[in-house]
């Protein structure tokens, strides 16, 4: 069976959405950068185990929605975070939250790859060893085998774990940070455009990979593809101009959008 | 000696304590240090500063301040005795007793002066015992409710953190605290100064030799020293040779960065710049040292040969090779400024048929002045505080000529000849140093303060 | 289009008209004028380094060599008083000891002053130096080993062809031996003392110039003189106020009175230039050498003697190594004549000096080799005796400080600065504070150290640690910029890849970015390393100028640095001190070369393209 064909076969088997437990939600999220606001009161509930794909035209504000779900956005000095965001019943912005232990639980894959400058069974190593994850170096050692077995690697550099990890193709490197995020074992795994830095091939892996991910995290993917986005998501939500327009089971929205600029979005009058 | 005891009986405390702190986090959670909160060596390090931080600052404080609480008490002792004494004996005395403290041998000391060293040694006996006594209480006590403290959901982690960054923002204040330092201490000596001298008298006297200060007080010593401090001479020399270091080095160094930068061929770029990195590497003693001992007397013999009498001091060495010394200074300074002028200036004036050398001298430069007079400006501030060339160079004596061959002396070299060798702190000649530094900093400052804003203003322009 | 541009005369462009074509040639010479103005700005400046350089070195280089004398000295336990005890042995009299070892060497030299000129020819610090070798070498007693000991610094210049060129002439004919009541005298068969004779005359011509040339400025002041006379004898006559009057008068009398010694003085130059024109003029008269003229010293059988009057065909000489009372004659191998061509008034090596010196060389008791003294001790007011080891030490002490305090706060301030200081007027007021500092002229934060650490504090004067401690807070800001700036270098998507597996800020740091950064940082911080090993003026402030003879052993022991030695021998007079200071500046300069090139290969190897 093709790639191709088995991702098209996922997405028309994808179970009932709008079910299950909502993992994480955001209620009025407004965020600023200094003056300028970028997203405007958005809603939106992510369910476990479930992947849902952010789509919209370049600047819409998935990334900042995304960063805000992880805290990333703390880094930035000038950026300002309104509204509630949950997990698990747990407000992620309220002053008890440890932002470490946030990120350890909504772990995050960055758009372009970015191993650290060091063996790649370090990158994996890493967050198991700063979270005092395992005992001993030999279920550090199963932790690192797993996740890179799951991030579907493991074939390709069980024979060079001590080499860097810069050293991989752009496809390997961006499922080593995968391998790396997952080792952490994250409930929610936040994916920023995984793989617009890839190619058709690597890209095809990585989704492929996705799918099976899905089984032990929620997973939140930002696209720039209508056709990843429909490929391997249940839900999907349109941002446009810093505001969420519409969200949805993914093949309603592609299929039957309720907002006219869903609709444009879709046929490609706007992006 | 002592101080490695230290250092080593605080590194194994540390080490101790860090123990402690790690074994009690594991067995809290009876050995399966994944539930923990924080890592199990985040408990040591949380255990070690509670038990060593507190101890430390005491100590440290007592270090720096020990040294009043003995005078004062010393002083009580000694009672009338030493209250009638002159204050510069008093200090002899107390300088004596501290230089005799470890010494067995007495016997060259005056009666009051051993009676200082025995209280001396009686009350450091008792107080370094009583500082031992609450240091170690102090670690005791803080390491004890530490490990007291430590438990699951300890966020051992954030507090070790938070240290951590308490000890990166005072490593951020050294910078402060140094210009504070720098402030105080020419403010301060500079003030005792005015005090003998007046401030006036001082900015714009014309006479200078203050070899022949008068070293007393009242309105006497003020009026004879007035006559003797006047610094004008000493600005004119600095200037003269600060005219004459930049005549020499802005056309050679802004020529240097135009060639470098629009003319050379890479080749010639990457030998040229090591050498003018070389340039500025070179320590300034060297330069003086060659101004002094070559480029002056070949200046007095060619000055002999052609029946011209050049001092062998003269103005013209130290300023020449002081102009060679920042070359590179302004050649890599204009560098920058011209590099930051864009491309599309260039394009636009090479468009319309003009040659390179026109592009340069009308386009380029005008655009570019702003940042060439700063990074001049900056050149002028490091002519004016260099030391080492004018002092083996440059002359003593305070003349006021703007004749380049004649020997004139500036404020740095007269910085270091008033305070080299043995120093009264109270004396007028060492506090002029200081009034003469102040006037230094306040015009380097100045120049620099102004010339970073401008080049800041600059660069923005074009960014 | 060539015939559009040829062929039609009236449509020539402005831009290719004659007179366009002269202003664009014109512009091209203003192009080639301007180039070449760049390019000897360049040359400008690597004359000077290569000139600097190339003074440093040629004057440097001779220090790094030394000669050694190697003599038998008498080191029995009767002449040291040696108990058996190490303390007898350091209180010796070892001055005796060397004095007598070299006069042992030269048995005819009986004057006193002569003695003492020949106990010269070695360092005054030869005793020292036997003292530490029979100090850490007690077996030497009593074994008359030849032991080395310095030889003094103008022997060395000297053997070192520095204090005089000289050449040989091969003896012709032979030489008759005549010992009369006033000394030695040489009678050759032929006229082989000839050239020194012209070379006499020489000497007595240009002797006659210079007298000639005082007695013509002589001559004008006379002149002007009774000019001035007449005038006044004209003036007092005519003068009706008494005051003024009297004061003319009183010069007149000046005057006339100057006049006599003029004159006077005018007549002995004219009698002097006569006689040694009469001399010049007589090639045949022998003459006088005199300390004025160059040396000239016969080499005889063994013997040295130095002739003090010749004629073409005789010579009076003196004996300054003597000739074998049976010697009568010489035949033309045996003899032969060296000429010192540097007057001996204007050296500071005397031809007996010399002669010794070429004795001791000859009887293989010199030994040439790399100057040891100059790597292993520290000051001393002898520059054969004096070294940089001391100042390297106190150079080494000082930067240990200096590193461990200012690389530790720098790096701590700039990764609070970089990465977690927000962007407020406290964070911009550190940060001009900081570029400011580092425009800081050095000698303030000498001012500093003296008025806080030494006056406030009452910290050690000269100490390593005071002196570290300065140049501390100097090179902060170099270090905090380079180190903010490699920091800065390191890509943000590092930071985002830690942070998004939840390590904390400050881990991030530690393990990420720290990492990456440290080859910039430490780059920065050699280059502010060197500059703190080159620094000079802060330490003048601070006693670090102290004469320390003594290698320093700890932070808190009064010491010098390489910078301030080189400061300080500048200033002595002694031609050996300057080759000293030349060396020792070379010393420094290999340190920074070194410092610098390693930053280098440090930039190089772990330069990181992101
Ligand atoms: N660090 C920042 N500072 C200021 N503005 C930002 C920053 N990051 C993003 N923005 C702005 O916020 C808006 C949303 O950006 P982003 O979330 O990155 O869009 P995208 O949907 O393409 O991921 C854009 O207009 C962008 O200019
Ligand atoms: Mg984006």
């Amino acid at each position: 069976m093709s790639v191709e064909a088995n991702m098209a076969a996922t997405a028309a088997k994808a179970p009932a959405v709008n079910t299950g437990k909502v993992k994480m939600s955001g209620n009025g999220v407004n965020v600023f950068y200094g003056e300028k606001q970028a997203l405007f009161d958005v809603d939106l509930n992510i369910y476990e185990n479930q992947v849902i794909s952010l789509i919209g035209p370049s600047g819409c504000g998935k990334s900042t929605f995304l960063r805000c779900l992880n805290r990333m956005n703390d880094t930035i000095d000038v950026c300002k975070v309104t509204g509630n965001i949950m997990l698990d019943e747990q407000d992620i912005y309220d002053k008890n939250i440890d932002v470490v232990e946030l990120r350890a639980r909504v772990g995050m894959v960055f758009q372009k790859p970015n191993p650290f400058p060091k063996s790649i069974y370090e990158n994996v190593a890493y967050g198991p060893r700063i979270h005092g994850m395992t005992r001993t170096k030999d279920e550090l050692d199963e932790l690192v085998t797993s996740s890179l077995r799951r991030a579907g690697l493991w074939e390709e550099v069980k024979d060079r774990l001590d080499q860097p990890g810069t050293g991989l193709s752009g496809g390997q490197q961006q499922r080593l940070c995968i391998a790396r995020a997952i080792a952490t074992q994250p409930e929610v795994l936040l994916m920023d455009e995984p793989c617009s830095a890839l190619d058709p091939i690597a890209t095809a892996i990585i989704e492929e990979l996705i799918d099976e991910l899905r089984a032990n995290f929620t997973i939140v993917i930002v696209t720039h593809s209508m056709q990843q986005a429909a490929r391997v998501s249940q839900k999907t939500a349109f941002f446009h101009l810093g505001k969420l327009i519409e969200e949805g089971p993914t093949d309603q929205i592609f299929t039957n959008p309720i907002n006219k600029k869903t609709q444009d979005y879709i046929t490609g009058r706007i992006g | 000696m002592q101080g490695w005891f230290f250092v080593l009986i605080l590194v194994l405390t540390a080490c101790a304590l860090f123990y402690i702190g790690r074994s009690r986090a594991v067995t809290t959670v009876g050995g399966d240090a994944t539930i923990l909160h924080s890592k199990p060596g985040f408990h040591g390090a949380f255990v070690m500063i509670c038990g060593l931080v507190p101890a430390v600052l005491v100590f440290l404080t007592w270090l720096l301040f020990s040294r009043y609480l003995i005078n004062a008490y010393v002083t009580a002792q000694l009672g009338a005795d030493f209250a009638n004494l002159a204050t510069i004996e008093q200090q002899a005395l107390l300088r004596n007793m501290r230089s005799f403290a470890d010494r067995a041998d007495l016997s060259s000391l005056a009666a009051l002066e051993v009676a200082a060293v025995e209280h001396y040694r009686g009350f450091v006996a008792t107080a370094a015992l009583l500082v031992q006594v609450i240091v170690a209480a102090l670690v005791v006590v803080g390491s004890w409710f530490a490990v007291r403290a430590i438990k699951q959901e300890l966020r051992a982690r954030q507090f070790v953190e938070k240290t951590v960054m308490a000890v990166l923002i005072a490593a951020s204040g050294v910078a402060i605290l140094t210009t504070i330092g720098i402030v105080l201490s020419l403010i301060f000596e500079s003030i005792n100064f005015f005090q003998k001298v007046n401030f006036l008298d001082f900015l714009f006297g014309t006479h200078w030799s203050p070899q022949s200060a008068f070293e007393g007080v009242g309105a006497e010593a003020t009026d004879r020293n007035s006559e003797v401090f006047g610094a004008i001479p000493v600005f004119a020399g600095t200037l003269l040779i600060t005219a004459i270091a930049i005549i020499v080095a802005a056309p050679i160094g802004l020529m240097s960065a135009i060639y470098l930068s629009d003319y050379a061929s890479p080749k010639v770029r990457a030998t040229a710049k090591p050498i003018l990195e070389i340039l500025a590497g070179i320590p300034t003693v060297v330069y003086g040292f060659f101004a002094a001992l070559t480029v002056a007397p070949f200046f007095r013999n060619t000055g002999d040969a052609i029946g011209i009498s050049v001092s062998s001091e003269s103005a013209l060495a130290a300023g020449l090779v002081m102009g060679i010394m920042i070359i590179p200074f302004v050649s890599s300074l204009s560098d920058d400024v011209i590099n930051s002028v864009p491309q599309s200036l260039r394009d636009g004036s090479a468009g319309l048929g003009a040659t390179k050398s026109e592009t340069i001298r009308r386009v380029i430069l005008p655009a570019a002045l702003p940042g060439i007079v700063s990074a001049l400006m900056l050149a002028i501030s490091r002519a004016i505080g260099e030391t080492m060339i004018v002092v083996m160079a440059a002359g003593l004596s305070a003349n006021m000529t703007v004749n380049p061959l004649e020997a004139v002396t500036t404020v740095t070299v007269q910085i270091v000849t008033l305070l080299v060798g043995d120093q009264e702190f109270d004396s007028a000649k060492t506090l002029a140093a200081f009034a003469l530094g102040l006037v230094l900093f306040c015009v380097t400052l100045l120049l620099n303060v102004i010339a970073l804003r401008v080049i800041q203003k600059y660069r923005e322009q074009y960014d | 289009m060539t015939d559009l541009a040829g062929g039609n005369v009236e449509h020539v462009s402005i831009h290719t008209s004659e007179g366009a074509r002269q202003r664009l040639a014109k512009r091209y010479r203003g192009e080639s004028i301007f180039k070449w103005l760049g390019r000897s700005a360049i040359g400008v400046s690597v004359a000077f380094l290569l000139l600097l350089l190339s003074t440093v070195v040629f004057q440097g280089l001779p220090a790094f060599t030394f000669n050694f004398v190697n003599l038998p000295f008498e080191l029995t336990k009767e002449k040291l008083d040696y108990d058996g005890t190490a303390e007898s042995l350091r209180k010796a009299n070892y001055d005796a000891v060397v004095r007598d070892a070299i006069r042992e060497q030269f048995p005819t030299v009986t004057g006193r002053s002569e003695r003492r000129t020949l106990g010269g020819l070695l360092s005054s610090g030869a005793s020292v130096y036997l003292r530490q070798q029979v100090l850490n070498e007690p077996d030497v007693l009593g074994t008359n080993k030849r032991l080395e000991v310095p030889i003094s610094d103008f022997a060395d210049l000297y053997l070192k062809g520095q204090i005089t060129s000289d050449y040989t002439i091969e003896g012709r004919g032979a030489l008759r031996v005549e010992r009369g009541e006033n000394g030695m005298r040489l009678i050759a068969d032929q006229d082989v003392f000839a050239d020194a004779l012209s070379r006499a005359k020489d000497t007595l011509r240009a002797q006659e110039a210079t007298l000639r040339a005082q007695q013509s400025g002589l001559q004008l002041s006379l002149n002007k003189t009774r000019g001035d006379i007449k005038a006044l004898q004209e003036r007092i006559p005519a003068e009706t106020n008494a005051n003024v009057k009297s004061r003319l008068e009183a010069e007149l009398e000046r005057s006339e009175s100057d006049i006599t010694v003029l004159e006077a003085r005018i007549k002995q130059l004219e009698e002097q230039i006569t006689n040694i024109e009469s001399r010049v003029a007589n090639p045949g008269l022998g003459e006088d050498l005199t300390g004025e003229m160059m040396s000239v010293l016969v080499y005889a059988d063994g013997a040295v003697l130095k002739v003090q009057k010749v004629t073409s065909t005789t010579a009076n000489v003196e004996q300054y190594l003597p000739l074998d009372e049976a010697v009568t004659s010489l035949d033309a191998s045996q003899w032969s004549i060296r000429v010192l061509e540097v007057p001996e008034a204007n050296r500071k090596f005397t031809d007996q000096e010399i002669v010794w010196t070429d004795e001791l060389v000859e009887r293989g008791f010199v030994r040439s080799g790399l100057n040891t003294i100059f790597f292993t001790r520290g000051a001393s007011r002898e520059p054969e005796m004096a070294g940089v080891l001391g100042a390297a030490v106190g150079s080494a002490l000082t930067l240990i400080i200096t590193l461990l305090l200012s690389f530790p706060l720098g790096v701590a301030a700039a990764i609070y600065l970089e990465e977690f200081a927000p962007k407020n007027r406290w964070t911009t007021l550190i940060e001009v504070n900081i570029n400011n500092l580092a425009a800081v002229p050095s000698i303030v934060f000498g001012l500093l150290g003296l008025a806080v650490f030494l006056n406030y504090f009452e910290l050690d004067r000269s100490a390593p640690y005071v002196g570290g401690m300065v140049l501390a807070l100097m090179t902060l800001p170099t270090i905090i910029i380079a180190s903010r700036a490699a920091l800065r270098a390191v890509p943000p998507s590092i930071r985002e890849a830690a942070l998004g597996i939840g390590a904390s800020r400050l881990q991030t740091v530690v393990h990420h970015v720290l990492p990456l950064a440290m080859p910039g940082i430490l780059t920065g911080t050699i280059i502010g390393m060197a500059q703190a090993l080159g620094e000079t003026a802060p330490l003048l402030m601070i006693g670090m100028v102290a004469f320390v003879v003594d290698i320093p052993m700890g932070f808190s022991d009064p010491s010098t640095v390489l910078p301030v030695q080189i400061f300080m021998w500048a200033d002595f007079p002694e031609p050996a001190f300057q080759q000293r200071t030349s060396a020792a500046i070379m010393v420094l300069l290999g340190f920074l070369i070194t410092m610098n090139a390693l930053a280098v290969v440090l930039r190089k190897r772990f330069e990181r393209r992101w």
